[in-house]
């Protein structure tokens, strides 16, 4: 792979969290990459850029992906939500950011955007999912710190 | 020492609060290390070595430095020599020349990943095509991957100058970095005396921390000489020791900021990217971000040593255990330096033993250097001792917390190294496990489709940590107090510590706002590690707020033109002793700061030298697949003595979280090798630490023994709930299948290797 010159960059037309953007990016350059460095949007976090963490989680057309994975030319025109996004009104919280402060659910809390928006995407679709289908649907999401009990909990009390 | 009285109630501690820094995190607005753009920021990467041990021959950057976008080439040329001696960097010593040359090599490669040049370019990934262009040559040399290579005789040397120490006496020519030895008692006639004797073997390899955010740096070498750091640390001022004395400033010229950090667990104590960042940054005279990948987390970055431990005990027919002997050889990596000091001093610390040996052997290997993975060197040393009690348990016909009770350290015993305990809280946390429901309830033995299942416990001992912290408390005119502290909140301290205050100034604790700052902005501040955090900066923070309210009554006796002496502080309200009309509240005080002599800010400062040691026991149900060997985590309960619980939320998380760290260790993560020294598996897909998938609700009870150090009676939680979970799940595994495995992880080959082998048709 060589470096594409900067005349070479792209004009990335896509939808984040309900704004229209336009942003400059290389072809080569990951939906992450995108997210972060042109949009600004740090809440989406790489930890391992293969696709193994979770950290990048992104809702894209309402499916979760792993930004890293994800070409950001592929989001031509589609609809993104970040972390940022998450909160209805972008003032009140939701009801999984609220439970996962009210359960302690983060400790260093690199994992947290990912995991919201993992969980969001689960409750969206299964709102009574019980334990064990929320285990799996997380298990693409690696935290380190907690030992995920809290996160558990949390998604449980979010379900109210 | 200092003994505080206990209040009877807390109106903050014990509760749990919404942590301060929470909303931050879950709306995706903290700043961590990553996150960060500055005006002009460019970007580096390093070249890192294929070999894991080899001579560089020459280096070549040109093509790197006519890449498009390249604004700065360094190699280890450019890098200051550092002097040959050793710091102390919290959990770890450092010795400085080791730590330069570890950060960019001169001479030679000693690990795989060992960064040999490194470039700055206009954006990330010019600087890491740029990096490829490097063209370094080297002479190929035969690595040194296991302890026992290491110590054989005639094997490759990982440093030809390096002197070791073989108890006391310096050695020369050899890969043992130190061997040492705590004895107590005679073993030989405490072995004579026992009914039962054991002994065993155990093997471990590499673990990583695997915190989820990579090491990260940024820095800038301003033109007036100084330099600005901001990375994520465990400890600012650590790398503020470190980065003077291997750049050769003086650390009053160095400023290093600590963003939020992604998980540390020991990991971030060390540098790796600061002094590279700042020499980049001094060429290209702009600022530069290092963000480390992943496969460089893995292969450059401090895992925990894999090893040998050899365990000899004996316990005579009443259950005393009457000698024990360990043996433990560490993996050092490429540096000296591997947490086997403290393995040898937890080794036995759980148990009364008359007759102890305990020896330490640090070893040098063309691996990447260890650093400190919460509760350095005990869980290795606590996998192979408490499967060795387990198997003396059974010998004897004892329940195993019956047998860990009865020969438990308690107040006044000696440890095998030297040190008497005070007041701990090792049978307490005893107790509590055997008094669990979980240990209460009998295992049914049998899962579904043939699936076997056993029950396991270990018990764990770490020391916690003291050591130095300093806060400072502002008063606001609205009544509520800015904390200002040193201490890196990597999952929960700015609430911990922030409760401590407000307990002491009778505010909520979100009338207590706490920030992190700089290293110029604060008191000297150790890193956040050893399990020292709530403890030392939360003592600090009390401190400083007993200095807040002493300087409040002198405010208030200004107001009621009397003395300091005369005013009384309670529930948030000052009163004068002699005059029950003459009361004024926290809030309206803080208002009348300007008319009673202006702003009011008090510090408190502290070397914490009492740290009360932590015991936790662990309790694991697990069920095996006998056809394929997995080994599935179906029940888990841990007890531990945390002193007192300031935010109970937190200190579960800090026992759940460590009994998972465990269980991957036990059953998942390891570093695979190729015989060359390469890591094969220096991805998450392929290093497996535990998912959401591969756990069960993970139980916390939590025992509160006070510190008697410490005004409120914290020990510190983080890092003895990795001690056990290894040893417990092994113990479980011969429960349920009655095969001792002594190699770590236990993993489905293994397991079912041992079950063939035990039937009869193994090979």
């Amino acid at each position: 792979m060589t470096t594409a010159p900067a005349s070479q960059k792209i004009i990335l037309n896509t939808t984040v969290n309900g704004q229209e953007h336009q942003l400059l990016v290389a072809p080569y350059h990951s939906l992450l990459e995108a997210l972060r460095e042109a949009a600004g949007l740090t809440g989406v976090k790489e930890g391992c850029n293969d696709g193994n963490c979770g950290a990048c989680t992104v809702s894209l057309d309402g499916r979760i992906v792993d930004s890293c994975l994800v070409l950001a030319a592929e989001a031509e025109g589609r609809q993104v939500q970040t972390v940022e996004g998450i909160a209805p009104d972008g003032q009140t919280l939701h009801p999984l950011q609220q439970a996962f402060l009210e359960e302690a659910a983060l400790q260093c809390g690199i994992c947290t955007p990912g995991f919201l928006v993992a969980a969001k995407a689960l409750l969206d679709r299964e709102p009574d999912a019980d334990e064990d289908r929320i285990r799996l649907w997380l298990a693409g999401n690696l935290c380190r710190c907690t030992g995920y009990d809290k996160i558990i909990r949390a998604v449980q009390k979010a379900q109210g | 020492m200092t003994i505080i009285e206990q209040p009877k109630e807390y109106k903050v501690i014990g509760t749990r609060p919404i942590r301060h820094d929470g909303l931050d995190k879950v709306i995706g607005k903290a700043q961590y290390g990553a996150d960060l753009k500055l005006p002009g920021m460019i970007w580096g990467a390093l070249t890192r070595s294929p070999y894991a041990h080899a001579r560089i021959k020459r280096i070549d950057t040109s093509k790197a430095e006519q890449a498009p976008g390249v604004m700065a080439v360094i190699t280890g040329a450019d890098m200051p020599v550092a002097e040959a001696i050793e710091i102390e960097t919290g959990e770890e010593v450092t010795n400085l020349a080791h730590a330069s040359d570890k950060l960019m090599a001169r001479d030679k490669v000693v690990y795989k990943g060992h960064p040999v040049a490194a470039v700055a370019a206009a954006d990330q990934n010019a600087a890491i095509e740029a990096a490829r262009l490097i063209e370094v040559e080297y002479e190929v040399l035969q690595p040194v991957l296991t302890v026992d290579e290491a110590m054989a005789s005639g094997a490759p040397l990982v440093h030809e100058d390096y002197a070791g120490k073989d108890l006391g006496e310096e050695t020369r020519n050899t890969n043992v970095a130190d061997h040492f030895r705590h004895e107590t008692g005679d073993t030989a006639a405490g072995f004579a005396q026992a009914a039962v004797v054991v002994e065993r073997e155990f093997e471990l390899t590499m673990v990583h921390q695997g915190y989820i955010e990579p090491h990260n740096a940024t820095a800038l070498w301003k033109s007036d000489g100084k330099i600005e750091i901001w990375t994520s640390t465990q400890g600012a001022f650590g790398v503020r020791s470190s980065v003077a004395p291997i750049l050769r400033v003086p650390e009053t010229d160095i400023r290093v900021t600590p963003l939020e950090i992604g998980g540390g667990f020991g990991g971030k104590i060390p540098i790796y990217l600061e002094p590279v960042c700042a020499v980049l940054s001094k060429k290209a005279g702009r600022p530069v971000k290092v963000v480390m990948d992943r496969k460089s987390v893995f292969e450059a970055t401090g895992p925990t040593p894999g090893g040998r431990i050899r365990v000899k005990m004996g316990a005579n027919d009443k259950g005393d255990i009457t000698a024990a002997e360990v043996d433990l050889y560490y993996e050092a990596g490429a540096y000296p330096g591997s947490p086997v000091g403290a393995g040898a001093m937890c080794a036995l610390a759980c148990y009364r033993v008359a007759n102890a040996r305990v020896d330490g052997y640090d070893i040098l290997v063309n691996k990447p250097k260890t650093a400190a993975y919460r509760a350095p060197g005990a869980t290795q040393a606590a996998y192979a001792v408490e499967s060795v009690v387990d198997e003396i348990c059974q010998a004897l016909g004892m329940d195993p917390l019956d047998f860990r009770l009865h020969n438990a350290t308690r107040e006044g015993d000696r440890r095998a190294d030297g040190p008497v305990y005070p007041r701990i809280g090792n049978l307490e946390q005893l107790q509590a496990l055997k008094d669990s429901e979980h240990y209460r309830t009998p295992l049914e033995r049998e899962g579904a489709d043939g699936r076997l299942r056993g029950r396991g416990v270990a018990n764990g001992f770490w020391f916690n940590g003291g050591m130095q912290s300093c806060v400072t408390i502002n008063v606001n005119s609205d009544g509520e107090v800015g904390l200002v502290e040193g201490s890196v909140d990597i999952g929960g301290t700015r609430a911990s510590i922030a409760m401590q205050a407000a307990e002491v100034l009778g505010l909520r604790a979100e009338e207590v706002h706490p920030v992190v700052v700089d290293t110029d902005s604060v008191g000297y501040t150790d890193m956040t590690g050893g399990s020292r955090t709530t403890n030392a900066t939360g003592y600090a923070a009390y401190l400083a707020a007993q200095n807040v309210i002493a300087g409040m009554k002198e405010r208030a006796a200004i107001l009621w033109e009397s003395n300091a002496d005369d005013v009384e502080f309670e529930d948030g309200v000052f009163s004068s002793k002699h005059d029950s009309e003459l009361k004024v509240t926290f809030k309206e005080l803080a208002a009348k700061l300007t008319e009673t002599g202006g702003p009011l800010a008090a510090s408190g400062s502290i070397r914490q030298r009492g740290s009360g040691g932590g015991f936790g026991s662990h309790l694991v149900d697990v069920e095996i697949d006998p056809e394929t060997g997995k080994v599935d985590v179906i029940r888990y309960t841990a007890a531990q003595d945390v002193g007192k619980a300031i935010h109970p939320s937190y200190v579960e998380g800090q026992i759940q979280g460590g009994a998972t760290q465990g269980i991957g260790w036990a059953l998942n993560e390891e570093y695979f090798w190729s015989d060359q020294g390469v890591m094969e598996n220096s991805t998450f897909l392929d290093y497996r630490m535990p998912t959401a998938l591969d756990l069960p609700m993970i139980d916390a009870i939590i025992v509160e023994v006070p510190n008697p150090t410490h005004p409120f009676g914290v020990r510190g939680v983080g890092e003895t709930p990795i001690v056990a979970p290894v040893g417990a799940v092994a113990n479980a595994i011969h429960d349920a299948v009655g095969v001792r495995l002594t190699q770590a992880p236990m993993k489905p080959q293994r397991v079912l290797a041992a079950i063939k082998e035990k039937n009869g048709n193994g090979a």
